[in-house]
């Protein structure tokens, strides 16, 4: 009989007993997700605005009016210039300067083309593409609205008006936590299992208990094996939790099937366990394992296309992302999550993430054998 | 009587270093054979070799029979192994640890209970502690068991005794005495002397070579020259006075006594030293003494060193 489950029943002993691992296995899921999910929000609210409103008439009254009820705007400060509204944005104190020529509502009633003057605070370039965003917007319902008095006085041919109106596949509301739970929650599997097992290895070499097993019948493959079923549980566990919170506390549901996700989870896991071993294998410490997992950690999440979108990365980092499982997994989990997408859709990705675990796999046990 | 370990000529490098060269000896069934030298000697390498954890650069051993090269699946079976450092896990208890080892050599720890009992008898109260926060004497105690839970034909023990206070010390030997009469071989190192005492036979290694084995009763009959103890108030300038005479091989201060040796030419002694008392140390004593290991193994170690240097001197 072989001794494989008594080296995992020893591995589950010792992560149950360890007093820091055990509880964070459980509270880092919700606390990462929970947090992260509603601090990764891009949607930015109350932007404050500096008016300077050299008109001061009915029309830059209701132009005003308009930022200030569209809810992302608070006009609260009025300047007589714009050089006293810049000191604010000096100051950090306004995120978007609105000045209102004067003569605003006598063009506008004689339909004479008229500006309005937008100074944006780019310190934050989101933040400020955003406003900008909006104020484009409230601009053009304002257009809308408030056409030119003359026109209906006079009866003249409306021109013909094309008007938009947009609707948001797979996420209607466009909220932005159904968009990136399902992402954090490709990032917590990855993290948990990579650092669990880049350290695995190495502890047991650390504390030299690695010298007493190695004069033991256990195999090779016995030691490898044992070492990460326990953590292949674990990532399994994490995903299974992190699925169950995005419902409860988000109402995400699985579109797609959780059989196909929870499955191509599995293949993601193996392959990432392969990459921990390696480094394991690769270092000297525990401390060492850590950078060089945080290292590859970094670099996958910031490509992984969670926060950012990864479709306008120079030709040179795409070429390099190729290489990046964690996009792989980021865009299956969305995809099954929120798409519902089937099997055939996702099948590439099933065959690239099978190619990893089998190479980052057999790279780490060549690896373990020639340094053992 | 049949051949436990037998070793044919090992040699080991690391790079530049030579840690064993041309290593060669045997150990019978149920013999306790020590290993004594100063740190580096090479003893944790002939270990770590003999347990299949390294190869040799050269020549052949056999453990139990079997070839160390061949065969160490089925050596690794049926030797049982203490390191130099503690190596269980010390976040799992004591009798985690012990059924551990005991499941993945196949075996239970009632099956072979009789080899540990007198051993996890003192150990049972603390079966629930973890292994990491036992004493240094119940640590090696606990090692011990683990090494032996599948019954090993030979036993091999990396400086077991370092940093156990002196009873814990006489309780391991006790025990080592116990299992050589169960025909466990045992291969031991150990820095302590008196220790070495307790072995059928030692071999002195020093910058990886056998200096001398024997049994170690008859290990101070290589001794060349007569010990003589020899005390005085003023110990410092009898050493120097003893150094500078022309008879005296070599000269240290041992417990409250000096050791000088006197060479094996020199007849008579009395007379050097009642001359001596006359002019300088009017409360001098001494005594003939018998050359202890530790006397042996420091006269070995200088005599190989003056090899080594004159060696040198002549490659110049």
């Amino acid at each position: 009989m072989s001794a494989l489950p008594y080296i995992i029943r020893k591995e589950f002993q010792q992560i149950f007993r360890n007093k820091v691992m055990l509880p964070l296995l459980f509270v880092m899921p919700v606390v990462q997700l929970v947090v992260l999910s509603f601090a990764a929000d891009f949607e930015f609210k109350n932007l404050n605005v500096s008016v300077v409103d050299h008109d001061k008439s009915t029309a830059s009254r209701l132009l005003i009016s308009q930022f200030s009820s569209s809810g992302y705007f608070k006009t609260e400060q009025f300047f007589n210039s714009s050089q006293q509204a810049l000191v604010e944005v000096e100051k950090g104190n306004t995120d978007m300067i609105l000045v209102v020529p004067k003569d605003f509502e006598k063009d506008r009633k004689t339909a004479k083309p008229t500006q309005v003057q937008l100074l944006i605070n780019a310190v934050n370039n989101q933040k400020a593409g955003i406003a900008s965003n909006y104020a484009q917007q409230v601009l053009n319902i304002y257009n809308k609205r408030n056409m030119p008095q003359f026109a209906s006085s006079t009866n003249a041919v409306m021109p013909l008006q094309v008007t938009f109106s947009e609707g948001y596949w797979y996420n209607p509301t466009l909220d932005y936590k159904t968009f990136m739970v399902p992402g954090i929650l490709a990032v917590l599997v990855t993290m948990l299992t990579a650092f669990l097992s880049s350290i695995n290895i190495i502890r047991e070499k650390e504390l030299g208990t690695i010298e007493q097993l190695n004069v033991t019948p256990i195999s090779k493959f016995e030691f490898i094996v044992g070492k990460q079923v326990p953590f292949f549980i674990i990532g399994m566990f994490i995903l299974g939790i992190g699925l169950t919170l995005a419902r409860l506390i988000f109402g995400i549901h699985i579109i797609g099937s959780p059989v196909l996700l929870f499955a191509y989870c599995a293949i993601y896991v193996v392959a990432i366990l392969g990459l921990g071993m390696l480094v394991s294998t690769l270092t000297e410490t525990q401390q060492q394992a850590m950078f060089v997992t945080w290292f590859f950690m970094v670099v996958f999440i910031l490509l992984s296309g969670l926060f950012t979108p990864i479709d306008s990365i120079p030709l040179w980092a795409k070429a390099i992302n190729v290489a990046n499982p964690m996009k792989y997994f980021v865009e299956v989990m969305r995809m099954v999550m929120l798409k519902g997408s089937g099997f055939s859709a996702i099948s590439t990705h099933f065959g690239v993430m099978a190619l990893f675990a089998v190479a980052f796999n057999s790279l780490a046990v060549l690896s373990y054998k020639k340094t053992n | 009587m049949q051949t436990a370990i037998s070793i044919n000529n090992i040699s080991k490098h690391y790079g530049e270093i030579q840690a064993l060269k041309n290593i060669g000896f045997e150990v019978e069934e149920g013999e306790i054979f020590g290993l004594i030298g100063p740190d580096g000697a090479g003893k944790s390498s002939l270990f770590r070799i003999l347990t299949t954890l390294i190869l040799a650069d050269e020549g052949e051993a056999e453990v139990a029979g079997l070839d160390v090269k061949k065969d160490y699946m089925t050596i690794r079976q049926r030797i049982g192994y203490m390191p130099g450092k503690f190596s269980l896990y010390q976040d799992l208890t004591v009798q985690e640890n012990l059924n551990f080892f005991a499941t993945i050599f196949k075996t239970s720890i009632q099956e072979n209970y009789h080899l540990i009992k007198d051993i996890y008898v003192q150990l049972e109260p603390f079966k629930k502690r973890p292994a990491g926060k036992l004493s240094g004497g119940m640590k090696q105690k606990l090692a011990l068991c683990c090494a032996l839970i599948h019954k090993p034909e030979v036993l091999f023990l990396d400086e077991p005794t370092t940093g156990v206070d002196p009873v814990s010390r006489k309780e391991f030997w006790q025990m080592l005495k116990k299992l050589k009469q169960e025909g466990i071989a045992i291969l031991v190192s150990t820095p302590y002397m008196d220790e070495a005492a307790l072995c059928d036979r030692i071999a002195l290694i020093q910058k990886g070579e056998i200096l001398k084995i024997a049994p170690p009763e008859n290990i101070n009959q290589v001794y060349k020259g007569r010990l003589i103890s020899v005390k005085s108030k003023k110990t410092y300038e009898l050493i120097q006075a003893l150094r500078a005479l022309p008879q005296v091989a070599s000269c240290y201060a041992f417990g409250e006594f000096l050791n000088a040796t006197f060479k094996t030419d020199v007849q008579a002694i009395d007379p050097i030293l009642n001359e001596l008392k006359q002019k300088h140390f009017a409360d001098l004593e001494w005594h003939q003494t018998q050359p202890g290991i530790e006397n042996v193994f420091m006269q070995l170690l200088s005599q190989s060193q003056a090899d080594d240097s004159s060696i040198k001197a002549q490659k110049r």
